[in-house]
């Protein structure tokens, strides 16, 4: 072998180990669940929350579990971003995660398609949990995907309305708006100018205004976000462009995009105590329900009314229903321990007592029936709308699908463009959004 | 000395230089090679980090060039901070350098002053130049208005963002300006003292005698600018999500780029097609254009070298 040739196939030698060891890299989501759950072991679980009260919420749950369960102890990491989970879940590694909660629903299509969460199904049969019984069917549509029940709902969140009485009273408005075009009246009587800007906006309709995203909107037009064969639906179901033209008429009559942007450039952090609806600079919002909490602790020296966020004129029978969304929990495939984290899995959301004192804490939404119905629930009493928002029959969700959210930026590109005016043929943006939406899907799948 | 002896010399010494070049071979192979032969293979990949990577030949270069909405976006606003934000950079540090190294009293006070900024960690000096530019609360905006200006709206304007990032950049030129006045207090003062005799003015003497004397360091500024100026990432996400509102609750999602992509870099999009949208693929191939492009520009300033570098130095 001449040493031209010897040194060609040592560098073929080495770029093709590498290329094997890259491929050696990958992981790989062996299933195993012959665990015993009741030997002694120790869980590693991680989560999202941050906040002092949280983490202490949390905590606390986590010892309920562990004096029912003396076998098992649990490891609780704190503070984890998705982006770590999604390394973790990729990764595996002793160190890694045996339980993971998420508050990202829109990657659950993702990590059931991909098995990096274990199909729960036969851990629900072996203990005899009928799903369907003990969650609305919302949460189990964002929990699951194609048919593999990946994960199940840690509590949940309900969007809704929340108005200033104080500001209603002195704009002599009796109660809150039931229809989107009662609601554009009443966000232009609240509307107080000052200057070339506002004293008080009624309502921030702009997307980027916090919680005023499209998919928080569209509920209330009873989307249908796919069809049967799983190709995006947004330019043909009328739900997302009478929405979409509502909302951009309501930006209009409000005194316009640029206008609004520059008053939205005002507004404190949307998790700080300066949120605008504290400050009194909206009067209205649509937010989920750890704003009622939230707005308490920042000591607001208005009334706080919370309603259902209003539905299109000729759905007034439907009025109650909302957004639905939570925290998801699941079992990673690379855990080893998959019995034992399916004891947590399986108290932390299906037992009633632990739902209730978990969703006490926390100040989140409980997700089971029966948790829901609960007379041990403590939170105050405009919280009650969201509890009846989360059972109301008509209340859906954005569908989990193997994009993660990559569809919902897309659509809301679409809101974005025609909110400011530079779209103007808004069936053709959502035409042209729907062929990127089924470019992407079908990129992955 | 027999060819035995000699032989067993030779693979001493042989075995001495690996071994003096290991921890070299060892970086290069760990650190360079195998990232750079790992993003090529997975080009080529069906990968989502989860199931087991799948040949699908050119499938992610078409996605990417043909389909994928953040790709152009990203590379036009990548060659704009490369063009503008590195052009401003090297005028501002290599301007405030030469103001400093002329200012006859108060010098270290200035060198201080303009080097701090550089000190504050990214994060920190984005949030604060959101705050600072605010279009409703800044005082910055405050003061233009009050001289009847009518303000732009920064970092949630378009046409805005990209400047306004600049300027952050600008306002960060400490490190810059350190390296230029090192190199503009090595120019020898004979020769200034040549050209004042031969009658030549102030931007004379800067450009036949300053520029070409410091013009290694430009260079130097320039190159460095351009492959930095290509890894831009922390900056306009921490600007786009603070100036968007859009913190990603639940349920939630927050793509780079905001307003309507104005702030995307190619760094963002890697993140972006890999972590938020699970397609390895894809990503790979955005990383494999970046490195092309950093290669070309790097290679073709290095070659050309503008004029800035003369034979011998």
């Amino acid at each position: 072998m001449s040493i031209r040739t010897r040194k060609s196939a040592a560098a073929l030698a080495t770029t093709a180990a590498l290329a094997l060891f890259a491929t050696a890299c990958t992981g790989s989501n062996e299933e195993t669940a012959n665990d015993d759950p009741k030997a002694e072991t120790t869980l590693t679980f991680w989560h999202g929350w941050s906040a002092p009260s949280e983490v202490k919420a949390i905590q606390k749950n986590i010892e309920r579990f562990e004096a029912a369960h003396k076998n098992i102890k649990v490891k609780v990491v704190s503070n984890m971003t998705d982006d770590k989970v999604n390394q973790a879940l990729r990764a595996g590694g002793s160190k890694a995660p045996d339980v993971v909660s998420s508050f990202s629903t829109t990657n659950v299509g993702k990590f059931c398609a991909t098995r990096a969460f274990t199909d729960l199904t036969p851990f629900l049969e072996k203990s005899g949990i009928d799903p369907a019984k003990v969650f609305h069917k919302p949460l189990l549509d964002y929990t699951r995907f194609d048919g593999n029940q990946c994960s199940l709902p840690l509590l949940s969140d309900a969007y809704g309305l929340y108005y200033n009485k104080d500001a209603f009273a002195k704009a002599g408005i009796k109660a809150p708006p039931k229809t989107w075009s009662e609601f554009e009246k009443v966000a232009q009587q609240l509307t107080e100018a000052k200057g070339d800007s506002y004293e008080q906006l009624g309502f921030m309709p702009n997307y980027h205004g916090y919680e005023t995203t499209i998919s928080h909107y569209v509920p209330q037009w009873s989307p249908t976000y796919f069809d049967a064969e799983g190709k995006s639906n947004i330019a043909k179901d009328p739900a997302f462009s009478r929405m979409m033209t509502f909302q951009k008429n309501l930006v209009d009559k409000l005194g316009g995009y640029g206008k609004l942007k520059k008053y939205r450039n005002t507004f404190g952090d949307e998790w700080g105590a300066k949120h605008p609806f504290h400050t009194g600079q909206v009067a209205m919002q649509l937010d989920g329900e750890w704003r009622l909490g939230m707005a308490k602790d920042a000591g607001v020296k208005f009334g706080i009314g919370t309603a259902p966020l209003p539905v299109p004129d000729d759905q007034v029978a439907d009025y109650g229903k909302g957004y639905l969304s939570g925290t998801i929990l699941g079992i990673a495939s690379t855990s080893k321990k998959q019995n034992a984290a399916w004891e947590l899995v399986k108290f932390m959301t299906t037992d009633t007592d632990a739902v209730v004192a978990f969703s006490n804490d926390i100040r989140n939404v409980p997700s089971t029936i029966e948790a829901l119905k609960s007379p041990g629930l403590k939170h105050a009493p405009e919280f009650q709308t969201f509890i009846d928002i989360a059972q109301h029959p008509k209340s859906n969700t954005s569908p989990a699908n193997v994009d993660g959210g990559a569809y919902h930026t897309t659509l809301q590109d679409v809101g974005l463009r025609y909110e400011s005016g530079q779209l103007k043929d808004l069936q053709a943006g959502l035409e042209k959004a729907a062929r990127q939406i089924d470019t992407d899907i079908a990129k992955l799948k | 000395m027999t060819t035995h002896t000699l032989r067993s010399k030779r693979r001493r010494s042989a075995l001495r230089t690996l071994a003096f070049l290991s921890p070299w071979l060892i970086g290069f192979s760990v650190f360079f090679a195998y990232p750079l032969i790992s993003t090529v293979y997975f080009s080529f990949m069906k990968y989502d980090g989860f199931r087991p990577p799948e040949f699908n030949g050119l499938d992610n270069w078409t996605y990417v060039f043909n389909d994928y909405p953040m790709f152009w976006p990203a590379l036009r606003n990548t060659l704009w901070l490369v063009l503008v934000m590195v052009t401003c950079r090297v005028a501002f540090g290599l301007g405030i350098g030469l103001l400093i190294t002329k200012v006859k009293t108060g010098t270290g006070i200035f060198r201080t002053l303009f080097y701090l900024p550089y000190l504050a960690p990214p994060v920190a000096a984005t949030l604060s130049f959101v705050f600072l530019l605010n279009p409703g609360t800044g005082p910055v905006n405050t003061a233009l208005e009050s001289v009847g200006l009518s303000p732009p709206t920064w970092f949630t304007d378009p046409a805005w963002s990209k400047p306004a990032l600049t300027l952050l950049a600008i306002w960060g030129i400490g490190d810059l300006m350190v390296i230029f006045m090192a190199a503009l207090l090595d120019v020898p003062k004979e020769q200034y003292e040549a050209a004042q005799l031969d009658g030549a003015s102030a931007w004379q003497q800067f450009r036949f005698v300053t520029l070409p004397n410091i013009s290694p360091i430009v260079l130097f500024a320039v190159v460095t600018g351009v492959i930095a100026t290509m890894q831009y990432y922390t900056q306009p996400l921490v600007a786009a999500k603070v100036a968007s509102g859009n913190m990603g609750g639940s349920g939630q999602i927050f793509e780079p780029g905001y307003p309507e992509k104005s702030t995307l870099t190619l760094p963002q999009t890697i993140f972006n097609a890999g972590f938020q949208r699970f397609d390895y693929g894809a990503a790979a191939v955005v990383a494999l254009v970046l490195f092309a492009l950093a290669m070309a520009f790097t290679s073709l300033l290095m070659r050309r070298r503008g004029g800035l570098i003369r034979m011998g130095d």
